[in-house]
């Protein structure tokens, strides 16, 4: 059997860790290759209900990654999503989610090397925590009620 | 049914060189209604984008899969191709395999399996996409400058040249800012007045710009284009149209001791007054707070000498209110008083100044006729310490930053001190001498070998006095740190610049930011200088950051050019990607349920409300509604939508929901 291979869903913003992972690229900095990168315009968009959807899913790990705080290209989309996520973990943990699969982070366009570091490091943590099985799947909605055009 | 094209590039080796782009192409061939799946050496390329082109016509796609670089490199490029061959440009999609796959990562399985699996994202996504068109939102072709300083004047004037009308609006009963304050400007020594003077009569003439002095901005709302301001115009107790500006009142006002905040302190004037003989409009105002008839009822000379009859003690404060597109912050700055650093006397000793006050001093048209006459007894002073950085670059007791203008304007003091006091001594403390500028470091070499200015390198510690004397304690950090002492007859503290005192209010008042000394914040350090975080709202001169004046003119007419190139057109076409709050049929109208937590967590307050009546009129809901013109589609309001009924275009929760499952 091969060895245990997380997948890791990030959802970045379009200004910040989107541009900075662009530049890891640019960089030619190699990391795992176990993320999958949903791009959104801002993470004050991230609703916590695609966080459930993405382990519901089947990632193993999800990376939440933005702006500094004060650096948000929306002035304070980020704030909104860190405050979110302060409320919500304690949500979580309170329904069951294995809060050492989501990380949250601060990636700007010019830290290449760090989204890299980033990736490696939460790729290296959830291998070790292995496959996510024991994810309550009630608190995802299935695929199917998601409208195929 | 959605039929999708999928386009594989290979960037030459870029990504093909790591991942197996015609396996990405072969597997995204089977995923459910892609109808078309190729891979090319270069799709942003002519070929290339012509391979896609033919495709939608062929093919008949309804949505495009470019798996090539980032978007952020050729998303552009590929929408466009899409619309040239007729497809709606928000139905093209880039996977990103370049930067972030086949650069990343090495040349095995699982790279290739990871470039599949962005490819199906993506597809996933694109079928949800819809058409999306550019909002169009009209423009209100007239811009708002506020403040009357050399920067609000060259941008009013830029703007009015330009053929668009112009409001100016300057706080003070004259334009012309702290720029007619100053005797001579660095580094030309050019009298500050002669190059200004022309300029603030040009403004008052202009056709195109409509000038509110004594006035301020009470309100601000509404958003690019289509702003709708009010201004307070305060009570001049003047009929300005009557007024013929003969000075009569001014000869014969009987308060004439009030400190004159034009010759900063310095001098006196009148309770009605014209702040400078050179002033526009040169129209008094009675300054309510000390004249004799608003405090006791009685005088009226004022009234009984106007030959127009232009005097109205009953005049009230006016709101004016103006429909703008464009507004100008140029609200300026204040120099700090230096009242921080009570080791260096000012206010306790007379012949402590500042900069600001050496300027009138030193001025043709100041209260002592630009003869350098000390304040305290007339004296010519024979020895004039100027201390830099008055509170400037001190973090223990000042101000983090610096003033940036006080090299120079510290060197051009001594210069004017030794040429109008040959055989006086000038001494300058300072702590390094920035003088980056064309002709600014020949300017302070200038005053150090040709005037022989003494410069000392170091801070002063202390400022007393002891028999008549300013004895101004120092040290000398090129000479061994040796202790410096100078007997002064007047020192002159190069104050640090700060912004107006009511600058964050200002800036509340607007909507927009500043940082944490109260200087406006513009929208990028490097890339939108001029430009502020709201769209429509320009910024020139120091109240964005310390200046000096060629650098707030060319700042002010970088703001102008933005404000021109905004009035261009009559429409301003605006990507589409912003949120929508849903709505349908009756008897639901809307899913939203009125809460409003969208309305609190928009950073751009774009959230309207909108009600839905019947049609005789009866209020059935009061649903949000979002402005298309300011909304800027970060899409915080819809994470936080209880309802889920708010989305953002091009983000919708379908899309971001299909891709997750595509993962």
């Amino acid at each position: 059997m091969a060895a245990f291979e997380p997948k890791i869903v990030a959802f970045v913003c379009n200004w910040c860790t989107y541009a900075g992972a662009d530049l890891t690229g640019t960089s030619r900095i190699k990391y795992a290759p176990n993320v999958r990168m949903i791009r959104l315009p801002c993470t004050g968009r991230i609703d916590f209900m695609l966080i459930l959807q993405a382990f519901g899913q089947g990632a193993d790990g999800v990376i939440v990654s933005g702006c500094h705080p004060g650096d948000c290209h929306y002035t304070a989309g980020n704030y909104h999503a860190r405050r979110r996520w302060i409320l919500f973990r304690r949500l979580l943990d309170f329904l069951g989610v294995d809060l050492r699969r989501i990380h949250f982070a601060w990636v700007s366009a010019a830290e290449g090397a760090k989204w890299a570091e980033l990736v490696n490091e939460v790729a290296a943590t959830i291998r070790e925590l292995g496959p996510y099985d024991t994810f309550p799947k009630r608190l995802a909605c299935r695929p199917e009620a998601v409208e195929v055009a | 049914m959605p039929r999708i094209g999928v386009f594989v590039c290979h960037c030459g080796e870029n990504i093909a060189g790591t991942v197996d782009t015609a396996a990405v192409a072969r597997a995204a061939a089977e995923f459910p209604g892609v109808v078309h799946s190729v891979d090319y050496k270069y799709m942003c390329s002519d070929p290339g984008q012509n391979l896609i082109k033919q495709a939608i016509r062929e093919k008949k796609l309804t949505g495009v899969v470019v798996a090539a670089c980032s978007p952020r490199m050729h998303e552009p490029t590929f929408r466009r191709a899409c619309a040239e061959a007729g497809l709606n440009p928000f139905l093209c999609e880039m996977a990103n395999l370049r930067e972030h796959c086949s650069w990343v990562h090495e040349r095995t399985a699982a790279t290739t399996e990871k470039a599949i699996d962005l490819v199906r994202i993506l597809v996933e996504k694109v079928k949800r996409n819809r058409p999306l068109y550019p909002i169009n939102v009209p423009i209100t072709r007239t811009a708002l400058v506020l403040g009357g300083g050399i920067a609000g004047i060259q941008a009013a004037l830029d703007i009015a040249n330009a053929g668009h009308k112009v409001i100016l609006v300057e706080r003070q009963a004259s334009i012309g800012g702290h720029m007619a304050q100053l005797s001579e400007t660095f580094p030309t020594l050019d009298c500050s007045q002669c190059i200004l003077t022309p300029r603030m009569v040009e403004v008052a003439q202009h056709p195109n710009i409509t000038l509110y002095t004594y006035s301020e901005l009470e309100r601000l709302e509404g958003f690019i284009g289509n702003f709708r301001a009010v201004i307070r115009k305060k009570a001049r107790s003047i009929d300005e149209t009557a007024c013929t500006g003969c000075g009569a009142c001014i000869q014969k006002c009987p308060t004439k001791k009030i400190p004159s905040e034009f010759n900063a302190q310095l001098g006196m004037r009148t309770a009605i007054y014209v702040p400078f003989p050179q002033a526009v409009p040169n129209k008094p105002v009675i300054d309510r707070e000390h004249c004799v008839y608003f405090k006791t009822g009685r005088c009226k000379l004022c009234e009984r000498v106007c030959p127009a009859k232009a005097i109205r003690y009953d005049q009230e404060d006016m709101l004016i209110e103006v429909n703008v597109g464009a507004v100008v912050a140029a609200t300026g700055y204040e120099v700090k008083g230096p009242d921080f650093f009570p080791e260096y006397g000012y206010g306790q000793y007379k012949d402590v100044i500042t900069g600001l006050q050496f300027e009138r001093l030193a001025s043709a048209s100041g209260p002592t006729q630009g003869v350098i006459r000390r304040p305290s007894d007339g004296a010519v002073p024979q020895t004039v310490v100027f201390v830099a950085c008055a509170g400037s670059r001190d973090p223990a007791k000042g101000l983090n930053y610096c003033s940036k203008i006080c090299c120079m304007y510290t060197a051009k003091h001594a210069m004017l001190y030794r040429h109008k006091v040959h055989e006086g001594r000038a001494y300058v403390f300072y702590m390094d001498i920035r003088a980056g500028g064309k002709m600014y470091e020949e300017f302070v070499r200038r005053a150090i070998e040709e005037d022989q200015v003494n410069y000392i390198r170091g801070r002063v510690s202390r400022i007393y006095e002891r028999n008549g004397k300013l004895i101004v304690k120092g040290v000398d950090t090129l000479l061994n740190s040796r202790p410096v002492e100078i007997e002064a007859d007047l020192v002159v503290l190069a104050t640090a610049m700060v912004p107006q005192p009511d600058a964050e209010q200002l800036a509340q008042r607007m909507k927009v930011s500043y940082d944490e000394y109260g200087f406006l914040a513009e929208a990028h350090p490097k890339l939108r200088p001029v430009e502020m975080n709201t769209a429509g709202i320009f910024v020139a001169g120091a109240c964005q950051a310390p200046k000096d004046i060629p650098e707030s003119v060319a700042q002010a007419s970088g703001a102008a050019s933005k404000v021109i190139a905004l009035f261009s057109k009559e429409e301003l076409s605006r990507e589409p990607l912003v949120a929508v709050v849903n709505r349908c049929a009756p008897p639901e109208y809307s899913t939203c349920i009125g809460c409003f937590l969208c309305e609190s967590a928009c950073p751009y307050q774009a959230i309207e409300r909108e009600e839905i009546r019947t049609r005789d009129g009866k209020l059935i809901k009061t649903v949000a509604k979002v402005n298309q013109g300011v909304c800027q589609g970060c899409g915080t309001c819809v994470a936080l939508c209880r309802s889920k009924s708010i989305d953002l275009q091009g983000f919708t929760n379908e899309q971001v929901f299909a891709e997750l499952i595509a993962v």
